[in-house]
């Protein structure tokens, strides 16, 4: 069975091959390989479903090309008259039902492997929101935000593009290999979709929904996909890496990652104790604006039409400070401004609402320190 | 009574008196012209966008389009060649040719006729306006997932709602128009089932309008209640579904898809037989084949949706229906080659438009199948090898349907023979450009390019750059379109009562150009076709 199944994947494959002229250059033309079991079986259904088109489409085509050449009225000046056939009708409306229910089978049994999201060995709930993907770890209780990396001066032409163009971020999702791995899908505001071509998972994530889909992984590497369903301006900057390690090396990521979060807590213990002055905070805030501020208010802090308020002597980064310190934590619904209270550190957050309130010329000379945010939250 | 009427009217102006006859015309011959031409406007406006769009994705990086301004090129393209371009130039073929073609004085209900395209300057001046708003033009894709476009859309999308809505009244009451004319002024002995194909998928396409168009005025309400009347129906937040959008959307969308092709398929099932000079194959089993996948675009919208996470017997539910619409379409490819089949044929313009309207529709049909299938298309979705899908079912087949259209009956419409010179460098240059443009697209969507993105990562550069080049060479090749339409108005050789050779229909009875007024008396049907009066280009 299985090397009857393999025989007709590489029959299909150079069916699939011949079909292009250009035989070398075959793997930039195809649907990747993938590392899951279910990425090649797709691959093979992609090959399948390819490889009756090319053939139903030379028949079809060399029927009606040898009609162009032959049937021309300088070769064939009479036309025939025949104009019905029920019989013929008859045949080529089966033959397809029959080719049709040829491919309906493999699809169908793949489709129904793929749909059994039972017994996952671990589960990672992925939570879109515009721009960037949040991973928790439900079993190990960790979670965090994965931001494009790719400097702006690349993307405006500054700067040469690296390797790995608009597909990096500052914290990718690590998983283990050989593992059932379920991923829940969610979203904070717009519908976004989730993809690793690699893993040929792709799932919506739609707010007030929890989509479900799962891999197991065969080999450890880095893994590239992007947000695939339109979700606003920055629609394509949005990727998603996945680091895949050895089962054992990914255990101990997930023990560095729990102490990290001890840590944390206590360097946010340590900063609320702290008075902070401007010159402190006015560095860690610009830094804070830029990574996430600067993509819709720009990086001078002039905004983009009433889409994107002015923030340079904007009317909330001068106005009352328990304003804007509200409309940076909490958001506003049905915009862009999203909810920051969750994303960033209460040092952070301290940190860029200082320093709105004083760059570009706003100068309220408002300082705020890391325990009003945690006394706010 | 005309000299009457001719006294008591004052002297215009010759300004007043053009301004009045298209305005107020009720003739369907006008109307019809005034439809193609506002098609063919808008064709270029939004070409110029998808123009913006290649340029953009020339290289990676930003270069022309910052990232909101290229989504909405990517909107108003999508919406502007779909509902301004591809269905005006239907409604405009059937205005000309349906009366002509059923041997009718003219439509049946000519001032709702009138008031049906008079609607559509001002929806699509109108959407077009929000351009110019602050905050800019829809930016949501032309499909307008909510909640993007509700709670996320700009300002504008207001009026973007209520072009949709003008649009619609005016789709459905050309559909009317075009339903009442048919049943009731079609001349004696002129039974259904001896239609003319054409008149045949335009019925089809009119119900299909009228079933679809109102679900699409539903949806756009329930945005607007959503972002100013508190109501909740696609926010999950207020206890709505932002998934019932993407349902009722594409419960209008899919049908809408065939609205798009099926006046295609009756125009290549005119031009065939004339060129081949040998009867339709197959005549009953077209209009059953029609008709089914007509009735099959009701069940299949969940194909555009396999990622959202449904129940698995709803995906392999939609996934058997879609599938199943490769059988009658098979049909219509099939019968089309049959008829060539053993025929005699010539390669005027029109006929090569039509034949390259089968073969890369035929193409786009393919990758159609290979998305129904559930499993692959969790990797095809939302990807470039979509957009090659629709791109090829759509420019090829509904763009060069309604060219081979124009080429066919313009000599009836002007009296003029186009150049026929011109109208083969025009179809070579864009059938060579139309594949430049889009056969690449499979590949960056294989590899994993997602659509509507502004910016794309180095491995897909190559590709976008050939399309691209494509892009250029396709938008020249229009221009020249339009040059042999003006050309073909202004003069050249005369043309005969029937034109083409091997034409036959009723619509060749009747003097080039068609006088204002045809048809007041019910012809003859079957008609005598003048055997010795035709010209032929190839000769």
């Amino acid at each position: 069975m299985i090397s009857m199944s393999n025989g007709l994947r590489n029959c299909l494959t150079l069916a699939f091959l011949a079909s292009f002229s250009t035989l070398t250059f075959a793997v930039e033309f195809d649907l990747r390989e993938g590392v899951t079991d279910m990425s090649r079986r797709i691959q093979d259904l992609h090959h399948l479903s390819l490889a009756v088109c090319v053939v139903v489409g030379i028949i079809v085509f060399g029927a009606m090309f040898y009609s162009i050449v032959a049937h021309r009225r300088s070769r064939h000046p009479k036309p025939a008259d025949f104009h019905e056939s029920l019989l013929v009708e008859i045949v080529w409306t089966t033959v397809p039902i029959l080719i049709l229910i040829g491919m309906a089978i493999p699809a169908t049994t793949t489709l129904l492997e793929i749909e059994d999201n039972s017994d996952p060995d671990l589960t990672i709930l992925i939570t879109a929101s515009q721009w960037k993907w949040h991973y928790q770890y439900l079993e190990a209780d960790i979670g965090f935000y994965s931001n494009l990396t790719t400097p702006t001066a690349q993307i405006n032409n500054l700067e040469p593009k690296g390797e790995n163009y608009l597909l990096e971020v500052d914290n990718p999702l690590v998983l283990p290999t050989n593992k059932k791995v379920r991923f829940l899908t969610t979203s904070n505001d717009v519908i976004h979709s989730w993809w690793v071509p690699d893993f040929a998972v792709k799932q919506d994530a739609i707010p007030g929904f929890i989509n479900e889909a799962w891999a197991r992984l065969d080999q450890p590497g880095l893994f590239r996909g992007q947000c695939a369903e339109l979700c606003g301006k920055d629609h394509a900057y949005m990727p998603v890496v996945v680091e895949v390690r050895l089962e054992a090396e990914f255990d101990k990521w997930i023990d560095d990652q729990r102490l990290a979060k001890e840590l944390s807590s206590g360097q946010a213990v340590a900063d609320r104790n702290k008075t902070w002055t401007m010159a402190e905070l006015m560095p860690i805030g610009e830094q804070v604006f830029l990574t996430h501020c600067a993509t819709c208010h720009e990086s001078t802090g002039v905004g983009q039409g009433v889409t994107y308020p002015a923030l340079a002597g904007g009317e909330i980064p001068n106005g009352p400070l328990e304003v804007h310190i509200d409309r940076v934590m909490n958001g506003r619904g049905g915009t862009e401004m999203q909810s920051w209270a969750p994303q960033l550190s209460d040092r952070e957050l301290a940190a860029v609402i200082t320093y709105e309130r004083n760059a570009w010329g706003n100068s309220t000379a408002d300082v705020v320190q890391p325990k009003t945010i945690y006394a706010t939250r | 009574m005309v000299a009457q009427a001719e006294d008591v009217i004052p002297q215009r102006s010759p300004l007043m008196a053009f301004m009045a006859r298209w305005l107020l015309t009720t003739n369907h011959k006008e109307i019809g012209t005034l439809y193609l031409w506002l098609s063919f406007t808008l064709f270029f406006i939004a070409g110029a966008m998808a123009m913006v769009i290649r340029l953009e994705l020339f290289q990676p990086g930003i270069q022309f389009a910052e990232p909101l301004f290229y989504n909405q090129m990517v909107t108003m393209h999508g919406l502007l060649m779909v509902f301004g371009v591809v269905m005006p130039g239907f409604v405009g073929l059937a205005n000309w040719q349906i009366p002509l073609m059923i041997g009718a004085p003219d439509m049946a209900l000519p001032r709702l006729n009138n008031f049906s395209f008079w609607i559509l300057p001002f929806a699509f001046t109108l959407l077009l306006s929000s351009l110019f708003m602050d905050g800019g033009a829809p930016n949501f894709g032309w499909t307008f997932y909510a909640p993007l476009s509700t709670t996320y859309g700009p300002p504008s999308t207001d009026y973007f709602i209520l072009g949709v809505h003008m649009m619609g009244i005016s789709s459905v009451l050309g559909a009317i128009n075009v339903i009442v004319t048919i049943f009731n002024l079609r001349t004696p002995g002129m039974t259904l089932m001896k239609m003319p194909l054409f008149v045949w998928t335009w019925l089809i396409t009119a119900f299909l309008l009228i079933m679809v168009m109102p679900v699409l005025a539903g949806v756009v309400t329930m945005m607007l209640t959503d972002r100013h009347f508190d109501t909740s129906f696609f926010s999950a937040a207020g206890g709505g579904d932002p998934l019932m959008f993407q349902h009722v959307f594409w419960f209008f969308g899919h049908p809408e898809v065939y609205i798009l092709i099926l006046p295609g398929f009756g125009i290549a099932s005119q031009i065939i037989p004339t060129f081949a000079r040998k009867r339709l194959f197959g005549y009953h089993s077209m209009v059953f084949a029609t008709a089914a996948i007509a009735i099959l675009s009701f069940i299949v919208w969940g194909h555009h949706m396999f990622a959202v996470g449904m129940p698995v017997w709803v995906e392999l539910s939609f996934m058997y229906a879609t599938m199943l619409i490769a059988v009658p379409t098979g049909v219509k490819v099939f019968n089309w080659v049959a008829t060539m089949w053993r025929g005699s044929m010539t390669f005027e313009t029109p006929m090569l438009f039509a034949l390259g309207f089968v073969i890369l529709f035929t193409i786009g049909g393919f990758s159609g199948l290979m998305l129904a299938l559930v499993p692959a298309d969790f990797q095809y979705h939302d990807t470039f090898f979509v957009v090659a899908h629709f791109h090829y079912v759509l420019y090829p087949g509904a763009i060069f349907g309604t060219m081979a259209a124009v080429y066919y009956w313009i000599p009836k419409w002007t009296g003029n023979m186009y150049d026929e010179r011109l109208g083969k460098i025009h179809f070579w240059t864009a059938v060579i450009a139309v594949n430049l443009t889009f056969f690449p697209m499979h590949f960056t969507g294989l590899a994993g390019m997602p659509r509507r993105i502004v910016d794309y990562s180095l491995q897909f550069a190559d590709f976008n750059m050939v399309s691209s080049v494509g892009a250029a060479l396709l938008g020249m090749t229009q221009v020249l379109f339009l040059y042999i339409v003006i050309k073909t108005i202004r003069g050249g050789e005369k043309a005969s009562t029937r034109v083409w050779e091997g034409a036959d229909g009723l619509e060749w009875t009747v003097p080039s150009p068609a006088p204002h007024h045809t048809f007041e008396t019910p012809p003859a049907f079957p008609p005598i076709m003048d055997e010795n009066e035709s010209t032929s280009l190839n000769e």
